[in-house]
This record gives structure tokens, C-alpha cells and sequence, in this order.
């Protein structure tokens, strides 16, 4: 029970929208265990946004329990599940989101900045370390706009690690990115589940699947699939297998 | 939260956007500035205004007569013989806050040193008008109060009576001069004091003994005023209160009957005189005011495009554990520091043009600290007043809506 990051039960979300009711989640139930690294998919409209709202903390269910590390976050206000979210979860979006005009290191060290227990020096430190484990270690004073898609991506990842959560909340993260590109947060992904973190990553591109250890289809606000990948392919060796850029 | 790392954030905001914030900052450096400037103007003009006043005489108070009615007819002043000898007499033993009295009674007339002749006045004081009006002997030496008590014929003049009188530059010192039919023997020649605010030639003057005066020249017993200093500033209001008290008691007016005289201070004619500048001051201000809450307005509307521009910004600050007070805090921190540099270097412009409106047009400036003060904080609550709104309107974004904003 206690290794549990994510249990979700009888999960509902309603929205109004003008005198009819969405349903956007219909007794969605499922929980992760710690290591685990699963993709959401589903496709528009199925409701793998609203579940990563709410398994993001940003957005509360209408019915049903959600606890996260052990935590109930269905009766948590909203500057609760601010900190909870600094505390907790690292987001990396699709369009990366890195602060224009600031450094890598800056945009890296933005979440320790809200958390208060967390002094400069350390912060830098962190921040550093969460850069090198990313590979960019040699790239800490450029500035968003001087980086590619990416490196950007990299930055994102990096930030969303430096605040040390239990799990990493991806959103499309590969959604802007070129193939080759793709692989290489894929297995940067890889490499980090593989060091123990827990991964979430909501997709619509079933490919990515492959490269995960469980995958969690939703339609119509519901789970219709929930299977365990035995065979996962390295995201590595398929990049490795990709032609050369300079080959076409 | 640690406050000062929300202002390393702003800070770093504003960095990002530094003409931005330039342009912003200049709405209100304009405002500071002028406000600063403009009240510095009005407070030097009414400053010369006062210090033209306060050499007029030290504390003056004057005491004239007035409104006694004879058969209901209201008389002229100078024809009122309502002041008496006695009441100087009695100012001088029981008034109370008082440094010098000197009664005044004066005549115009002609004056003549042998073939030279001048149009002038001639005042009968006693020694301590001399300290109440400001006036010192330049060459020769004041009259005594044994002068005062024998009526002797004796004078000071003015420089101007001088110039008039002894034409060919000789040594008025000893000389005897005519007042109508009276020789006045001079014995002291004044400091001149130039033209006083109201364009008063103040050396225009022959003082003597006002007991020759009242005797020898006018024939009268009574006096045209009573002029006082008070010991300060301050004791400017009692001794008036003192003195009303001492003459309506030697004057025998019942409780609720008008007085048969004018108190009058220097105090009076000085806040007289100065109500126009100070109506022009508030109205300069008023100007200026205008335009720092223009300056304001160009906060607000900056820092509303800014919170629309920075949305998404804003959602991922929040993704990551903003709190909305953190974000509300963030932009009013950044519209504070806009306004409060923006404040400084206008004080430091308003300044500046103040001292080259001094320099350059010569103009009496004076800028005062609690203009700057006012200015300056009157700016830094227009920031957070005009900054609240904005990030008011940024820390109540829903974070899911803000991260995906377009």
C-alpha cells in the first residue's frame, strides 16, 4: 500500500456546460506504484486532459477519491495544492513553457524560488545537478531563446526534476519535436525510470507506448485498457537504428 | 514564502523588459518632477514674499484706531482720537509678550535744507521703533529717550532724504533741515533698506522724538498707532489677545460693544499677501498632481497587457507552486518598483530643473522635503493602487486555462 504514488477510486469529473453535463471522467479507478512509468493515452475528447489536471493537483474531481504519496487532494484548497504540486510533481509540458530571456540555470531554479525552505546556495546547487543529469551541464548559461526545441525540452525536464517529486508529470512532452528529437527525451525518460523515478506521460501518440512499462487507454471518460508492457523497446537503440540526419 | 525572493523575481521580470519599463517609469518620473518643481516655484515665491514682509519689522504688531462712530458716522482712521498717550503708557507697564512699544503718531509735509526741498514723512516714534521696524543708524547715532521726554528737535533720516536734501554730497550729520516751520536738527542718517514688497521707498522717512511731533508740528494729543514687537513669532497671537485685553479695559468697552481699534500683525499681512501664491501653488500642484495620475494610469495599462502577455508565464509559475499571492505579490512588487525608481529619478529631475529654473530664470525657488516627501510617496501608492487591479486580475488566472493560453 505504502509504495503506491498515485491511487485513484470512483474518480468523476462533471463539467457544466451551459445547461447540458459533461461527463469527463466517468469511475475512473486506478492506482501506480512507485518506478512504474505509464502513458495515458487516449485520444481528443477521451479525457486524459481532465485526469491530468487532476493528477496534476490543478484541478479537483467532482466525485471520487484521489490520493497522492498518500495524500487526499479531493478536499485540498488551492494554495494547498499549490505546495503540494511544488512539493510532489514535476510537470514537463508540450510547448517546454521555460521563462523567455532567462537562463537555463534561472529557469531550472524557478521552483525552489517558491519553496521557502530551500536557501540560495542551495538552490544553485541543485539546480546545477538537475542540469547535468539532463546533459547540460555545458549549456547552464544560455538562454531560452538561444537553445533548440530540444535542449528547451531538456531545461523542462530538469526543472521539473530539481524539486526531487515523486513522480514526473508529462504532458505531450514530445508533441513538439522532431523524431530524432523524440527519441532522445524518450530515452532521456527511459534513462530516469530506470534510476527509479515515477513517470507519467499523457499521450495520443500510441508509439510511445512501446517505451513504456504500462499503458492506460481511456475513451469517453473511461478506462477501456490497462495492460503491462513486458516487452519495452529502448528508446535508445531505436534512435541508434534511425538513419542519419545528414543522410536524406 | 520568502518576500525577498518574489522581488528578485520581479526584479528579473522587469530586466527582461527594460525599455518597457523605461517608457512605463516615464509617466511617472513626468509627475514627480513636475509636482516637485512646481511646488518648489510656488514656495519661493511666497518665501521672498515673506522675507520681503519680515523685513518690513521683527513680530510687528500695529495698533491702529478704528471704528468708533460719532453719531453713527464711521470715521477715517487718521481722524479717529480714540488712542491715547495713556494707552501706550499702560501697553508699555502691563502688556505682556512684548519686547518694544512705540507710540507713532506722523505728518506729511515739505521738507527744506536751504534751497533743496522734498515731499516727505516724518514720523514721531520713540527709540524702539528703530528695533520693531528693522532700521539702523548708519552714520551718526539715534535719538535718546531723554530727547522723547524734552521734545527736543532732533532727526534721523532716511537715505533718500538725504539724496534729496544735500544734492551736492555734504555731510547731512549736524545740519538743521525745516519740516514746515520747525527746524529738525539731524543727528543720525539710516542704513538705507531699499523699496519694501509693496514698492514703498522704505528711506523716504525723517524720524524724531514723537513728543515733537505731537507737540511742535500736528498740535494733538492723541496718537495715529501704537506699534509693537512681540518677543516671538510664536507669542505673535497672546500678545494680540493681551493687548485687546489691556484696551478694552482702559478703554471702558462693554462685553459685546465693538473695539475703537485695529490690531493688526505682521503675521496677518504676510498670510494676506501670500493667499495668491498659494492659491497659484495649489494650482501648479493640481497640474502636476494630473499628470502623475496619468503616469499611474500608464502603469495600470501596462502591467494589464503585461499580465495578458505573460499568461502563460503565469500559468506555469502556479504549475510549479505559485500561490496566487505569490503571483498577485510578483506584479504588484514589479508596479511598485516601476513607480518608486520612476519616483526617484523624478525627484532627482524635479530637482535638477528647479535648480535650473533658479539659475536660469532667476526665479525665487525653494524646494521644500515634505514636497519631495509627498511626491514621492504619493507615487509609490499610485504604483501599488494602479498595480493592485492587474495582478489582482493575473493571481486569480486558473492555472490549467493559463498554461495553455494562445
Amino acid at each position: 500500500m505504502e509504495d503506491y504514488i498515485i491511487r485513484v477510486e470512483k474518480l468523476r469529473r462533471d463539467f457544466q456546460v451551459g445547461d447540458e453535463t459533461v461527463h469527463a471522467l466517468r469511475d475512473v479507478s486506478f492506482s501506480i506504484r512507485k518506478g512504474e512509468f505509464v502513458t495515458i493515452m487516449g485520444t481528443s475528447g477521451s479525457g486524459k486532459s481532465t485526469l491530468l489536471n487532476i493528477l496534476g493537483c490543478l484541478d479537483t474531481p467532482s466525485s471520487g477519491k484521489y490520493y497522492l504519496d498518500g495524500i487526499s487532494v479531493r478536499e485540498m484548497g488551492r494554495n494547498d495544492r499549490a505546495t503540494l504540486r511544488n512539493r510532489k510533481i514535476g510537470f514537463v509540458f508540450q510547448s517546454y513553457n521555460l521563462l523567455p530571456k532567462t537562463t537555463a540555470l534561472e529557469n531550472v531554479e524557478l521552483p525552489l524560488f517558491y519553496n521557502p525552505t530551500v536557501g540560495p546556495k542551495e538552490r544553485r546547487e541543485r539546480a546545477e545537478t538537475a542540469l547535468r543529469e539532463v546533459g547540460l551541464a555545458d549549456r547552464m548559461q544560455h538562454r531560452s531563446n538561444q537553445m533548440s526545441g530540444g535542449q528547451q525540452q531538456r531545461v523542462a525536464i530538469a526543472r521539473a526534476l530539481v524539486n526531487n517529486p515523486v513522480m514526473l508529470l508529462a504532458d505531450e512532452a514530445t508533441g513538439n519535436l522532431d523524431t530524432r528529437t523524440s527519441f532522445e527525451i524518450l530515452t532521456l525518460f527511459q534513462r530516469l525510470h530506470a534510476e527509479g523515478r515515477t513517470i507519467v506521460f499523457v499521450t495520443h501518440n500510441p508509439e510511445i507506448a512501446q517505451f513504456s512499462s504500462r499503458n492506460i487507454v481511456l475513451r469517453d471518460g473511461r478506462i477501456t485498457d490497462d495492460t503491462i508492457n513486458t516487452n519495452i523497446l529502448s528508446a535508445k537503440a531505436t534512435l541508434d537504428a534511425l538513419p542519419p540526419e545528414n543522410a536524406l | 514564502m520568502n518576500y525577498g525572493n518574489l522581488v528578485k523575481i520581479a526584479l528579473k521580470a522587469l530586466s527582461n523588459n527594460k525599455f518597457r519599463g523605461f517608457l512605463t517609469m516615464l509617466g511617472i518620473i513626468i509627475g514627480v518632477a513636475s509636482v516637485i518643481a512646481m511646488l518648489a516655484i510656488g514656495q519661493g515665491s511666497k518665501r521672498s514674499i515673506r522675507e520681503q514682509i519680515s523685513e518690513m519689522g521683527s513680530n510687528m504688531i500695529m495698533i491702529h484706531p478704528g471704528a468708533d462712530r460719532f453719531g453713527g458716522v464711521r470715521q477715517s482712521a487718521s481722524d479717529m482720537q480714540t488712542l491715547k498717550l495713556e494707552d501706550y503708557q499702560t501697553i508699555l507697564h502691563e502688556a505682556s509678550y512684548i519686547s518694544a512699544v512705540s507710540p507713532v503718531v506722523n505728518a506729511s509735509g515739505q521738507v527744506i535744507n536751504g534751497a533743496n526741498n522734498a515731499q516727505t514723512s516724518l514720523y514721531g516714534i520713540s527709540p524702539d521703533y528703530m528695533d520693531i521696524r528693522k532700521y539702523a543708524i548708519g552714520q551718526g547715532e539715534m535719538f535718546t529717550e531723554n530727547d522723547v521726554n524734552t521734545a527736543a528737535k532732533v532727526c534721523v533720516v532716511g537715505q533718500t532724504v538725504v539724496d534729496n536734501l544735500f544734492t551736492n554730497g555734504e555731510d547731512p550729520l549736524g545740519k538743521t533741515i525745516r519740516f514746515g516751520a520747525i527746524p529738525f536738527k539731524i543727528v543720525g542718517v539710516l542704513t538705507p533698506k531699499g523699496y519694501n514688497s509693496m514698492g514703498q521707498d522704505q528711506d523716504d522717512l525723517i524720524l524724531a522724538p514723537y513728543t515733537t511731533v505731537q507737540k511742535r508740528v500736528l498740535a494733538i494729543t492723541y496718537l495715529h498707532g501704537i506699534f509693537l514687537s512681540a518677543i516671538s513669532e510664536e507669542f505673535s497671537d497672546k500678545a494680540i489677545d493681551d493687548l485687546t485685553g489691556i484696551l478694552r479695559q482702559t478703554h471702558k468697552i462693554k462685553p459685546g460693544d465693538d473695539d475703537n481699534f485695529n490690531i493688526r500683525s505682521q503675521e496677518e499681512l504676510s498670510s494676506m499677501l501670500s493667499s495668491t501664491t498659494d492659491l497659484m501653488t495649489v494650482l501648479l500642484a493640481c497640474i502636476a498632481g494630473i499628470s502623475l495620475l496619468v503616469g499611474g494610469i500608464g502603469i495600470m495599462n501596462i502591467m494589464y497587457v503585461s499580465v495578458t502577455e505573460r499568461t502563460r508565464e503565469i500559468g506555469l509559475r502556479m504549475a510549479i507552486g505559485a500561490k496566487g499571492r505569490h503571483i498577485l505579490f510578483q506584479f504588484l512588487i514589479e508596479a511598485v518598483i516601476i513607480s518608486f525608481m520612476g519616483g526617484i529619478i523624478g525627484v532627482l529631475l524635479g530637482v535638477g530643473a528647479a535648480a535650473v529654473i533658479k539659475y536660469v530664470a532667476g526665479w525665487p525657488v525653494y524646494v521644500q522635503l515634505y514636497s519631495v516627501i509627498l511626491s514621492f510617496a504619493v507615487c509609490t501608492i499610485t504604483g501599488i493602487f494602479f498595480g493592485w487591479y492587474p495582478a489582482r486580475k493575473a493571481s486569480d488566472l486558473d492555472p490549467i486555462d493559463a498554461i495553455r493560453y494562445e
